[in-house]
């Protein structure tokens, strides 16, 4: 990715069409249909919700709102890497946050933000269900277990070189 | 191929049986989530990769499976029909065990497991201790079939149950058997589960709907993920035996956006039982017709609770509702619906098989049944626990979990999640029982069991949930979104060593008006972990206040690290890796950390081998 692409509404047109016509327009299925636009264009452009509303016939507002409360959806786009680290009650114990803030001095970002060079994303989740393997901290959708403070250096360096894995992708 | 009725379901399974018993070797591999992040996939392609390359491909299967629970010890893999147990195979193992376990008939000692007890290794998959003390009613077939194959579900007597109740069972028979059970919610609150179907058959209504309830959202509980991604057709035929007996025409499965190969597997379960005429327009040759829609969640903690979910399910912000109307009466879209728990759906055909006669005599007077736990935190054994009700709490935590790693004493169990409390050592001798756990300021929960050691700040943990909770908040309620957050700047202040007695009142007072006065669940049970520690823990929030000191060497500003001269061996390791630059020393001779760098991060402790840093 050298250059971010434009967003115009021309081109958000096509594809929200494709998605509207997957689901039939069903109202009832607008968190799905958020989804897929957000898989497209990998957060929710403004353009894209506007052209939405217009064709769905649901307020701007509505669409917000649910936007703005589901920790899935981004309203700001995301770096070249996605980075979660997991904060479940067992991660915690075993010492996630050490984990994290290792993370948050390495790259010089905070949890929802995005590194200055769009390399990183970083965020948290509140458990991933890998308990037996915490800390995890997963990297463009792989999951690694049992994470330290220590390894964090090595983990990051390692993800800059190897393309993203095929583990356990999300959107299925 | 569609099946037009239950006999035609029986003769199928009759035929995949006798397929299968052809004499072929079955090496099944674990492909949970968990066993993902071990790297299960490689593992299983190495294994289909060395059968071809041998030509081995007429006599050995290769098989992924669901999530045995032993997360441990993952990567696992079982070979068939011996049931020979190898623990943390690696992908590098993969030519051995072909070679030499499966056509050479031997052992590789390496792989086998250890019981640290007897000292001896443990060859048999039913011989390890872990899965021996414990009853695998539904999670015992998560480890013998491919969850995408229909095949492997039908070949173990799936969907029988569903074929009982169309060929011959009357909704209310169905009803009443589930009543005569004793099946209780096992999303936590444990609500009768027959009742709960009885009031939302006889609410009127042209349409209904039933909901399986996947949101598993409670940080530390894995179950339901367990059981949607190695059994979703258990989950299924549950939900199409509660919608028959209900009376309704149209399912939902719920699940958590969190959980990709969940929501994978799940969906390629309803199209499987499409293809079959499992679902559709009369099923099995009945009049009964159903289908399933999958819903994703989209990462809201609150949308558990069942007015969220619904309003989730019609596409809007997942915000609970006053209750009643409850959804029995009035739920998506105005219909009546009934919401059940994943655990909860999967237990309704083995009660339908085997009778409620049979599922009574299992578990207390007033929990029936078995309960799936997520064994996690500071424990030997990680994993999934399934156990008659009425087993203790360090039955599961000492005889299944094998205690506490390195040899630290256990301190608490917190169960319940967010919602829940923590059991100190002194009460973990109580039966897992909806009623008793109550008594003791924690509830059953959806089953996820925290195992916290000495190293552990139950202040901390009081803190960490209200910070989960305050997130999580969808921000109705008043009592809910301020008072949390009242509540964990109090804590908040007492880990910083700012605290003072009076705070100790104000958080049981703030507690209450919480409580009391939230609409949802979320909000009610929100004080439950500062309660509960409040209650048991009462010395460490005195530790915290009045001598400034945290017991568990958890709370950063009360806390310090210095470098013990005489273990330090120079080596430098530590200075290496501190981030601030805080320790300096000559190669070979002591080091030093100065404390006004420091920002305890902890890197240097976990860095030292020589166990020259010294924290307290």
């Amino acid at each position: 990715m050298d250059k971010e692409p434009m967003i115009t509404a021309d081109k958000v047109a096509p594809v929200i069409d494709k998605v509207i016509a997957k689901y039939g327009g069903d109202r009832k299925m607008l968190i799905s249909i958020l989804f897929d636009v957000q898989h497209e264009f990998k957060y929710l452009p403004k353009e894209a919700l506007e052209y939405l509303s217009k064709k769905m016939k649901v307020p701007l507002i509505d669409l917000y709102s649910i936007a703005t409360f589901y920790k899935a959806y981004s309203l700001t786009p995301k770096g070249k890497h996605q980075l979660t680290v997991c904060l479940g009650t067992a991660c915690h114990v075993r010492g996630a946050l050490g984990v994290l803030e290792e993370i948050e001095r390495q790259l010089d970002v905070r949890p929802g933000g995005t590194t200055k060079d769009k390399e990183f994303s970083l965020s948290t989740v509140a458990c991933l269900g890998c308990c037996a393997m915490g800390p995890i901290v997963v990297m463009d959708d792989v999951y690694h277990g049992q994470v330290t403070p220590t390894a964090v250096k090595g983990l990051l360096a390692g993800v800059s070189k190897k393309a993203a894995g095929s583990q356990a992708k999300a959107g299925a | 191929m569609k099946l037009k009725n239950a006999e035609e379901l029986r003769k199928l399974r009759e035929s995949i049986k006798k397929e299968s018993s052809k004499g072929k070797k079955l090496i099944t591999v674990c492909s949970g989530t968990g066993c993902r992040a071990y790297g299960c996939e490689d593992l299983i392609s190495a294994f289909k990769q060395e059968v071809e390359k041998s030509g081995l491909k007429n006599e050995v299967e290769v098989k992924a499976t669901g999530c045995p629970g032993f997360c441990e010890r993952g990567n696992i893999v079982v070979i068939y029909p011996e049931g020979i147990f190898y623990q943390r195979v690696k992908k590098s193992h993969v030519p051995d065990i072909l070679k030499k376990t499966v056509v050479g008939k031997q052992l590789i000692d390496e792989l086998l497991f250890l019981d640290e007890e007897t000292g001896k290794k443990v060859t048999y998959e039913k011989d390890v201790p872990f899965y021996k003390k414990q009853m695998r009613l539904l999670l015992g077939a998560n480890a013998l079939i491919d969850p995408t194959k229909i095949e492997d579900y039908i070949a173990l007597g799936g969907y029988s149950a569903l074929g009982k109740v169309l060929s011959g069972m009357k909704p209310d028979e169905v009803i009443a058997e589930v009543k005569a059970a004793g099946l209780r919610g096992r999303g936590g609150a444990g609500f009768p589960t027959g009742m709960k179907w009885e009031i939302t058959r006889k609410a009127k209504g042209d349409q209904k709907f039933v909901v399986v309830n996947a949101d598993e959202g409670d940080p530390g509980a894995f179950m339901d993920r367990s059981l949607l991604e190695g059994n979703p057709h258990s989950i299924l035929e549950g939900l199409m035996i509660g919608a028959y007996a209900i009376g309704a025409s149209r399912g939902f499965v719920y699940v958590r956006n969190e959980y990709p190969l969940a929501v994978q597997n799940v969906i390629i379960a309803t199209e499987e039982a499409r293809k079959h005429g499992l679902l559709g327009k009369n099923i099995l040759g009945s009049d009964f017709s159903f289908d399933i829609d999958i819903v994703r969640g989209a990462g809201a903690f609150v949308c558990g609770e069942e007015t969220a979910l619904m309003a989730s399910i019609e596409g809007r912000r997942g915000v609970p509702r006053q209750r009643p109307p409850f959804p029995s009466d009035s739920g998506i879209l105005g219909k009546p619906t009934n919401i059940n728990n994943v655990e909860t759906w999967a237990n309704v055909p083995l009660i339908i098989e085997k009778g409620s006669g049979w599922y009574s005599k299992i578990g207390t007077k007033g929990s029936k049944g078995t309960k799936i736990f997520s064994l996690v935190g500071k424990i030997n054994n990680t994993g999934l626990v399934e156990v008659p009700m009425g087993v203790t709490l360090s039955d599961i935590v000492f005889g299944i979990g094998g205690g506490i790693p390195k040899g630290k004493e256990l301190k608490a169990i917190q169960i319940g999640g967010p919602s829940g409390g923590c059991i100190p050592k002194s009460q973990a001798n109580v039966p897992i029982d909806y009623d008793e756990l109550k008594k003791l300021g924690g509830m059953m929960g959806s089953g996820g069991l925290v195992v916290m050691d000495e190293d552990t700040c139950m202040v901390d943990v009081a803190k960490y949930f209200l910070e989960f909770l305050l997130e999580e908040s969808c921000g109705k309620c008043t009592t809910c979104r301020d008072g949390i957050e009242r509540m964990l700047e109090i804590v908040t202040r007492i880990t910083e060593g700012k605290g003072t007695m009076e705070d100790i009142d104000t958080l049981n007072e703030l507690a209450e008006v919480v409580r009391d006065a939230s609409m949802c669940g979320l909000g009610q049970t929100s004080p439950n972990p500062v309660l509960s520690t409040l209650r048991y823990f009462k010395d460490e929030y005195m530790a915290h206040i009045k001598d400034k000191k945290c017991p568990g060497k958890v709370c950063k500003a009360l806390i310090t690290y210095t470098i013990l001269d005489d273990k330090c061996t120079g080596c430098g390791a530590c200075k290496q890796r501190c981030p601030q630059g805080a320790i300096s020393g000559d190669k070979k001779k002591p080091h030093k950390i100065d404390p006004k760098k420091c920002i305890r991060c902890d890197v240097c402790y976990t860095t030292c081998k020589f166990h020259a840093i010294k924290k307290e």
